[in-house]
This record gives structure tokens, C-alpha cells and sequence, in this order.
């Protein structure tokens, strides 16, 4: 669309500029305003400049837990992405099966976050829960409160089970949105399914994975509720992922300087690699 | 091949809903029986758990909390993200794109980085514990989303429509109410579906800004491991009532769902 030059459109977006910069602004000021201050508690503060910085890149507890972020991140998109795409393209496209699996599967999306937790927390219990009894009942030695293995297993299981649905309904949408054309022209072409898997459906789908990609990396990055729900942490720091140990830091031992730092490292973070996403979907958007 | 195709949705649902039957099961046993016995439905069926809830005022109070402020934010949302969402759709501004992108940055920043400066600014503006808090805090990230879905809806509408109205003479005020929310009135729906989603499912702010009088459900549900012990009963009943809003929700918007994401920019 050919969009007109007009100073004016600012009055509009003055509510949401409003309302988000008092929301963003003044807690992040408040955060960067930590990161270089040292706190002795009843608001006495003494300037520590970039020494919070520093430690923080330089500790081996961020870096053990920022690396167990990022494989639990990449293990979350590697397994939900595939997943989902197979069971859009299984779904059916009309009929009475089309609103019954939109509503069974949006469920878990708005399910609150700790209630997953809890929920999955008497799921997986080895004696009482479903899943924990019947693994053991059929020969695996599963407790997820003791073993390591078992609390990341628990855990991607439940991120798969909360999440799924999320790339399962935008790549559906993404599959409706192909017009009937496309297959009769495959068809008369004899193009084989992974044919017009590859050369029709992924095509179309490329929108609508992207946006899928950016909202599971930020959503699995910041990923905070369910696993202190589930595990805490545990067993020891085996889950023990990036928000956790923040919140551990900030409000458990109270240190604010080390945590405001680690907070702004983290959010850096966040904000490039989105960025690159970002910066990518809108130069094929040009392109198209 | 075209046989076996319903068994993937169906394998994938049977496993969505295993859970989510565990934790009803769990709700109508007792909390002695849960833990003495092992078996797949409530051999000793009772209410009592339900009960409980809905006599107690702090437990269904919390129900109230929960969905006033999820009201309260949803409505926030959308009306503020209409106009900017208008002004992104249709006109170039100075530093238009640089504004999209920062409004974005803010969904992409982790609340745990915010939990405890909104803590403490919420109470230094004497807004602690109140529902417009927890609905302004939850802005933070549904107004970039509904700026964003609201945009994708209003770009899909030809310019042309605004440009006829004016030529029939209404003023820019008649034209947006009487004409353009009603052309876009299931992308409005969508994107309340999404705000009313995301403030529903969120509980680090909302526990961080409360402490009695906006508590919300989701938050004094961890009451039950704190005090006498593991009430799982209680907890599984809680629990299973969370699900009823956010089903009640899905149930209405279900035929625009898939419909929204793709109109979108999504």
C-alpha cells in the first residue's frame, strides 16, 4: 500500500506510546540506574561503574546457565517446528473435524503458566502421576525430582505439549491461505507430495514460520513459570534456566547490582538475535 | 495413505488432553486418596474440593481478580492500539518504522528483568495491589501484539474505502466508528482473543504487583504447598477451574482463529 507522509499520525500513536513507555522507560532506567551501583540496602548507593559487567560476563554461573538456555531453546524449536508443520498438513481441511481440533488443541495455550506447571508437576510424579507410573511401571527407572535426565525430559515434554499448538495453528493458517490452483497445477504436473511439500506448501508457509520462529525462540528464551513450578531449578541446577537464576539472584540473595547487569546482558541478547529475525522478515517482505 | 491421515491429529489431541484429565481425576479425589491410591478415575468421587472454593472467599475472589484485570487490560489494549494501529496502517511518519520496532522490543523483553522495578514503581505511585496495575503492567506486551495483529487486519482493508468516505462527506471521527471498526470487527475480535490470552496466562507480574486485595487466582493456588501441608485436591480443583475462561474464550473466537493469523501480517 502506498501510505501518505503525515506528521499528524503521531497524535495516534501517542496512547500506545504513553502507555508503553511508562510501562518500559522507567523500569529499565531503574535497572540500568542498578547495573552500575552498589546497594548497602535503605537506599544507600555508592558508584560501581561497569564492574557488575564485568563479573557477570566473567562468571561461571551465567555462562553455565545461559548455555543451558540456549540448548534448551534450541531443542524446544527443534522438535516444535517439524512437529507442527506435520500436524497442520495431517489436519482436516473441512468438516466438523476442523473445529473440534482448533478448539481441543488451542487449549493448552491458555491454560495459566504455573497451573502447567502444577499440572505437569502430579502428571509426571513417579508414584502418583500417570506418566511417572507408567514409565516406571513399564521398566525405566524415572524420577524427575532426583535425576537431571529425567527433569529435562520432563521439561521439554511440557514445553512441547504447551507450545505445539502455537506453530500447529499458524501453519495451518499459513496452509489455508494456498489457493486450490496450486495443487491442480501439481496435480497435472505429477508432482510428487514432497513436491508440493517442498515447492508449494513450505513456500507459502515462509511468513507465517517466521513469525512462528520469532515467537517460540522469545517465548522458550524467557521461559521462567513452568519450570519453577515443575522442578525449581532442580534436581541441584540442572534446570536452572536463564530467568530463574535472575530471579534466584535478584530477589532471593538480593543483589541488585550483579542482577541488573545479568538483566541487561540478557535482554541484549534477546534483542539482537530478534532483531536479525525481525530485520530478515521484513527484507523478504520487501522482496514479495 | 489418506486413511491413516486422522490418526496424527488424533494421536497429538489424545496427548494434549492426558494431563488435562489427570488433573480433573486428581480434582474429584480426596487429597488422602491421591496420595494412598494409584488408579486411573476417582474411586471415592467427592465435590468437597470444589466446595471448598467456591465458599471461601479467598479462593473464588481470586477468580474475580484474575478476570477483572484481564478485562481491564484487554479493553486498555485494544482501544489504545486502535488509533496507532491505524496511523502505522496508512500513513508514513517521522521515525515511523523505528516506533513499530521498539514497540516490538518490548514483547521480546523477559518480565523477570521487570519484576522488581515495576515492583517498586507501582508502589511509589501508590498503585500497588490493584487490578489497573497489573492491567497496565500487562500493556508492556499486549500492546505491541495487538498494534501489531490490528495493523496486519487494517492493511488487508483497501485504502480506497477511507477515501470514498470522505468524498461522501464524512468527517474522519464517523468514518473510523460507523464504517472502519466494523470492516475490521474479526481482527478486533482476534486480537482481544490474543490480549485477554496473555494477561490470562501470565503470573510473574501479576504475583510481583500483588499482595491480598488483586491477588490473583493463579498466584494463591501456590498457597496450597506453603501452609498444612500438599493439598493436591484442592490444588488439582483450582487448577481444573483456570481452564473453564480461557475455554469459554476459544470456544468463541474458534472460526477466526486460524482465519486471523492469516489475514494478518502474520
Amino acid at each position: 500500500m502506498n501510505k501518505t507522509f503525515n506528521q499528524k499520525a503521531w497524535y495516534f500513536v501517542i496512547p500506545v506510546f504513553v502507555l508503553v513507555a511508562f510501562n518500559a522507560a522507567v523500569p529499565l532506567m531503574t535497572v540500568v540506574n542498578y547495573s552500575f551501583q552498589e546497594t548497602f540496602g535503605s537506599n544507600v548507593f555508592a558508584w560501581e561503574g561497569t564492574r557488575w559487567f564485568k563479573e557477570i560476563l566473567h562468571s561461571e554461573r551465567f555462562h553455565a546457565s545461559l548455555g543451558r538456555q540456549a540448548i534448551f531453546t534450541f531443542i524446544i524449536l527443534l522438535i516444535q517446528l517439524p512437529l507442527g508443520i506435520f500436524i497442520a498438513l495431517t489436519m482436516p481441511k473441512k468438516g466438523w473435524g476442523v473445529p473440534v481440533c482448533l478448539i481441543l488443541m488451542s487449549m493448552p495455550l491458555l491454560i495459566p503458566w504455573n497451573v502447567v506447571g502444577a499440572m505437569w508437576n502430579i502428571f509426571a510424579l513417579p508414584d502418583i502421576g500417570f506418566l511417572g507410573n507408567s514409565l516406571n511401571s513399564i521398566g525405566f527407572d524415572y524420577n524427575f525430582t532426583q535425576q537431571s535426565g529425567d527433569a529435562w525430559f520432563t521439561t521439554i515434554l511440557m514445553d512441547v505439549w504447551h507450545w505445539t499448538s502455537l506453530v500447529v495453528l499458524l501453519s495451518y493458517a499459513g496452509l489455508n491461505s494456498i489457493q486450490p490452483a496450486y495443487y491442480q497445477a501439481a496435480e497435472i504436473d505429477g508432482a510428487s507430495r514432497w513436491d508440493i511439500f517442498r515447492y508449494i506448501e513450505l513456500p507459502k508457509m515462509k511468513k507465517v514460520l517466521t513469525l512462528a520462529i520469532l515467537l517460540r525462540f522469545m517465548d522458550s528464551f524467557m521461559i521462567y513459570t513452568e519450570p519453577f513450578v515443575l522442578t525449581g531449578g532442580g534436581p541441584g541446577n540442572a534446570t536452572n534456566f536463564l530467568s530463574l537464576d535472575l530471579v534466584k539472584m535478584a530477589l532471593g540473595q538480593f543483589d541488585l547490582g550483579p542482577a541488573a547487569a545479568m538483566s541487561l546482558i540478557y535482554f541484549l541478547i534477546v534483542l539482537l538475535i530478534c532483531w536479525i529475525f525481525y530485520s530478515l522478515m521484513m527484507k523478504n517482505e520487501a522482496r514479495t | 495413505m489418506k486413511k491413516i491421515k486422522w490418526l496424527v491429529p488424533t494421536i497429538y489431541i489424545i496427548f494434549l488432553m492426558l494431563p488435562i484429565y489427570w488433573l480433573l481425576n486428581m480434582s474429584f479425589k480426596t487429597t488422602t486418596e491421591i496420595i494412598n491410591v494409584y488408579s486411573l478415575w476417582p474411586k471415592d468421587f467427592t465435590l468437597e474440593n470444589y466446595v471448598t472454593i467456591f465458599t471461601d472467599s479467598t479462593w473464588y475472589m481470586g477468580y474475580v481478580n484474575s478476570i477483572t484485570y484481564t478485562v481491564f487490560n484487554t479493553i486498555i489494549s485494544v482501544s489504545a492500539a486502535l488509533p496507532a494501529a491505524y496511523a502505522f496502517s496508512r500513513y508514513k511518519f517521522l521515525g515511523d518504522k523505528h516506533l513499530f520496532f521498539w514497540l516490538l522490543t518490548n514483547r521480546m523483553a523477559p518480565p523477570a528483568v521487570f519484576a522488581l522495578p515495576f515492583f517498586q514503581f507501582y508502589s511509589s505511585v501508590n498503585l500497588f495491589d490493584t487490578h489497573i496495575a497489573i492491567a497496565l503492567s500487562h500493556c508492556l506486551f499486549n500492546i505491541p501484539l495487538a498494534v501489531w495483529i490490528l495493523e496486519g487486519f487494517m492493511s488487508a482493508v483497501p485504502k480506497e474505502l477511507d477515501e470514498t468516505a470522505y468524498v461522501d462527506g464524512y468527517s474522519f471521527g464517523r468514518f473510523f466508528f460507523k464504517i472502519f471498526i466494523p470492516t475490521i470487527a474479526a481482527g478486533i475480535g482476534i486480537t482481544m482473543f490474543f490480549c485477554f490470552m496473555f494477561s490470562w496466562v501470565e503470573l510473574l507480574l501479576a504475583k510481583t504487583l500483588t499482595a491480598t486485595i488483586a491477588k490473583p487466582i493463579a498466584a494463591i493456588m501456590t498457597r496450597t504447598s506453603s501452609t498444612s501441608g500438599y493439598e493436591l485436591g484442592l490444588l488439582a480443583a483450582a487448577g481444573s477451574l483456570t481452564i473453564i475462561p480461557g475455554a469459554v474464550v476459544i470456544y468463541f473466537v474458534r472460526n477466526y482463529i486460524a482465519k486471523g493469523f492469516a489475514m494478518g501480517r502474520v
